[in-house]
C-alpha cells in the first residue's frame, strides 16, 4: 500500500468534507477513521480511485458519527447544538488547513500534533510514538486543540510566520519512532512553498534541505554526534544541497530578508566549503550579524561568538562570549571549545566536563564527555 | 510478570569498584561502555522484558504549594541532598531473581581499563494493581 499517497491525500479529503458543511473537528475525526480503514483494507483491496474512496468512506464516517451524536442529544434532551457551517476554503484547496492547525491560540505542542494529523495524515498512534507520549495523551491533546480552533473563521489570510514556526519545530524537535519527522516536515513545507509565494517559506525549505543533506554524516556508527568540522563531507547529499541553494537564491532575490533565509544562508556557506578549513567564516559572521538584527536572540549571539572565534581567532570569540549571559544553554560548551582552540587544554577539559553535566540531551553529554576525555588523555600523554 | 525499576544514581550510592570518572577514560573505553549499554537495552527488547529507559539532568529544584493564590515556593538545588537519581531502566520480568540477574549485568558495564564498573544499582519492585482472584 502506498502510505505516502494516502497521507498526501489527507488534507484535500478533509477540505472536501468541510466544504460539504462538516465542521472541522468532526470532519477531521472522520478522515482519521477513513485513514485507519484504508490502512486495513487497501493492502488486499486497493481502490482504483484512492481519493474518491477516501472521500466516500470519510463522508460515511462523518454521517454515522453525526447521526449517533444527534440520537444521543435527543436521548439527553439536547437540541441546542446544530453543527455550525464550517469555514469556507478560500483560493487554495488546503492552505487554510495549515493556518488553522498553526493558529496562534494553540500551544506549540498542540499545533504540531494537529498539523501532523490534519495536514500530514499521520495517525494519532504514529504521532504519539514520535513524541514519546502515550497514545491516549496525544489523542487528548489533538481533540483539545480542535476544540480550541473550532470557532476560527477564515475571512482573511493568517500570518505565515505561525505556520513556519510549527514546521520548524517538527523538523528540529522530531525525536524518534517509525515516522521520519524531518522528512515529513520537508514534505509539508514543500507543499506550503508550492501554494504560497513567500521568501521566508522558501527560506525555511532551503534551511531544512541543507541540514537534511548532512544527516548521514551527523551520526557516528555508535550513535554519537559528529560535529560539523569533523563530518565526512563526502557523505553529504549533494542533490539536496543543490536544491536548497537554488531555492535560497531565488528567495534572497526578493530582497525581503528574514531569519530563515539568513539561517539557510549560513547553512549554504557551510555546504559550500569542500573542507572545514575552507569555510568562509567572515561571511558567516556577517550573516550572524543579520540574524542578530532580525531576531535579537541570545542563542544567535552565542553561535555568532563561535563564528567570530573562527573568523578572527579564539581570543576574539572569547571576547564576544564574555558579553553574553553565562547561564545561556551551551555557553559553557562554547567557552570550552574556544579555550581549546586557544591552546588552553586544562581550562578546556574542565569546561567540557562541566558542560557535559549541563547538557540538555544524552548525545551532547556523551559528545562533551568525549571531548573532555580526549583532552585529559592528551595532557597525560602529550604528543 | 512484575515490573522493576533499576535506578542509577549520580550521588548517594556506595562507591563502585572501578571509580574513575568518564572524562578520564580513553575514547575506546567510552565507546565500549556506550556499546554495552545499547546492546543491553536492545537485548531486553528482544526478550520482551524492556519497558522504558530515561536519563535525568543532574540539576533540578524543590517546589511546594504555598497556599491559595500564591505562587509555589521554589528552593534548591540543595548541594547537601545525599541522593541524586541519574536515570532508570524499567523492566518487566518473570521473577525477582531475573530482575537481580539483569541488574547485575547492567552493573558490569565496562569503564576505565575496559574493566567492569561494578556500579551499585538500586532495584525497586513496582507496587501492582490488586489481582482479580483473591481467594
Amino acid at each position: 500500500m502506498d502510505e505516502a499517497l494516502l497521507r498526501s491525500l489527507t488534507p484535500s479529503v478533509l477540505a472536501i468534507l468541510v466544504r460539504r458543511g462538516a465542521d472541522f473537528a468532526a470532519a477531521e475525526d472522520a478522515v482519521q477513521d477513513a485513514l485507519v480503514e484504508a490502512v486495513r483494507v487497501w493492502p488486499t483491496d486497493s481502490p482504483r480511485d484512492p481519493k474518491g474512496w477516501l472521500v466516500t468512506v470519510a463522508w460515511r464516517k462523518f454521517l454515522d458519527a453525526a447521526r449517533a451524536d444527534a440520537a444521543r442529544r435527543r436521548r439527553e434532551g439536547l437540541f441546542d447544538e446544530e453543527p455550525a457551517p464550517g469555514p469556507v476554503p478560500a483560493v487554495d484547496d488546503t492552505l487554510w488547513l495549515y493556518f488553522l492547525c498553526a493558529h496562534p491560540s494553540l500551544t506549540p505542542s498542540s499545533a504540531v500534533a494537529l498539523t501532523l494529523r490534519a495536514v500530514g495524515g499521520l495517525t494519532t498512534r504514529q504521532i504519539a510514538r514520535a513524541y514519546l507520549v502515550p497514545e491516549a495523551t496525544m489523542a487528548q491533546r489533538i481533540s483539545r486543540a480542535k476544540r480550541t480552533v473550532s470557532g476560527v473563521r477564515f475571512d482573511r489570510p493568517g500570518d505565515v510566520a505561525t505556520v513556519l514556526r510549527v514546521l520548524y519545530l517538527v523538523f528540529n524537535e522530531g525525536y524518534s519512532g517509525d515516522v521520519d519527522l524531518a522528512a515529513e516536515a520537508i514534505r509539508l513545507t514543500r507543499r506550503l512553498a508550492a501554494a504560497v509565494d513567500h521568501p521566508e517559506v522558501a527560506g525555511l525549505l532551503a534551511l531544512m534541505l541543507l541540514h537534511h543533506a548532512r544527516r548521514a554524516a551527523r551520526t557516528a556508527p555508535d550513535g554519537g554526534l559528529v560535529p560539523l568540522a569533523e563530518q565526512d563531507r563526502g557523505r553529504w547529499d549533494t542533490n539536496l544541497i543543490a536544491e536548497g541553494v537554488e531555492i535560497l537564491q531565488a528567495a534572497l532575490a526578493h530582497d525581503r530578508l528574514g531569519e530563515f533565509q539568513a539561517q539557510a544562508a549560513i547553512a549554504a556557506l557551510h555546504a559550500d566549503a569542500p573542507t572545514a578549513e575552507e569555510t568562509d567564516w567572515v561571511q558567516i559572521v556577517e550573516w550572524y550579524d543579520e540574524l542578530v538584527r532580525l531576531t535579537d536572540s541570545p542563542v544567535v549571539r552565542l553561535n555568532r561568538a563561535v563564528a567570530v572565534g573562527e573568523a578572527d581567532g579564539p581570543r576574539a570569540g572569547l571576547a564576544a562570549l564574555a558579553e553574553l549571559d553565562g547561564t545561556l544553554p551551551r555557553h559553557t560548551a562554547v567557552a570550552a571549545y574556544l579555550h581549546e582552540r586557544d591552546g588552553d587544554v586544562a581550562t578546556a577539559a574542565r569546561l567540557y566536563a562541566e558542560a557535559a553535566r549541563k547538557a540538555p540531551n544524552l548525545a551532547e553529554r556523551d559528545h562533551l564527555t568525549r571531548r573532555a576525555a580526549r583532552l585529559n588523555a592528551h595532557r597525560r600523554h602529550p604528543g | 510478570m512484575a515490573k522493576y525499576l533499576l535506578l542509577k544514581h549520580y550521588r548517594g550510592a556506595p562507591a563502585p569498584v572501578n571509580d574513575v570518572p568518564m572524562d578520564q577514560w580513553t575514547q575506546e573505553e567510552i565507546s565500549a561502555h556506550v556499546r554495552y549499554m545499547n546492546d543491553f537495552a536492545a537485548r531486553l527488547e528482544e526478550t520482551g522484558e524492556f519497558v522504558d529507559s530515561q536519563a535525568l539532568a543532574p540539576e533540578g529544584a524543590w517546589i511546594r504549594y504555598d497556599g491559595e493564590g500564591r505562587p509555589p515556593v521554589t528552593d534548591g538545588p540543595f548541594a547537601e541532598t545525599k541522593d541524586l537519581i541519574a536515570g532508570w531502566m524499567v523492566i518487566d520480568v518473570d521473577s525477582h531473581e531475573r530482575a537481580i540477574e539483569l541488574a547485575g549485568e547492567l552493573s558490569a558495564a565496562p569503564g576505565a581499563g575496559g574493566k567492569p564498573i561494578h556500579e551499585w544499582l538500586e532495584v525497586r519492585p513496582f507496587l501492582t494493581a490488586p489481582p482479580t482472584i483473591t481467594e
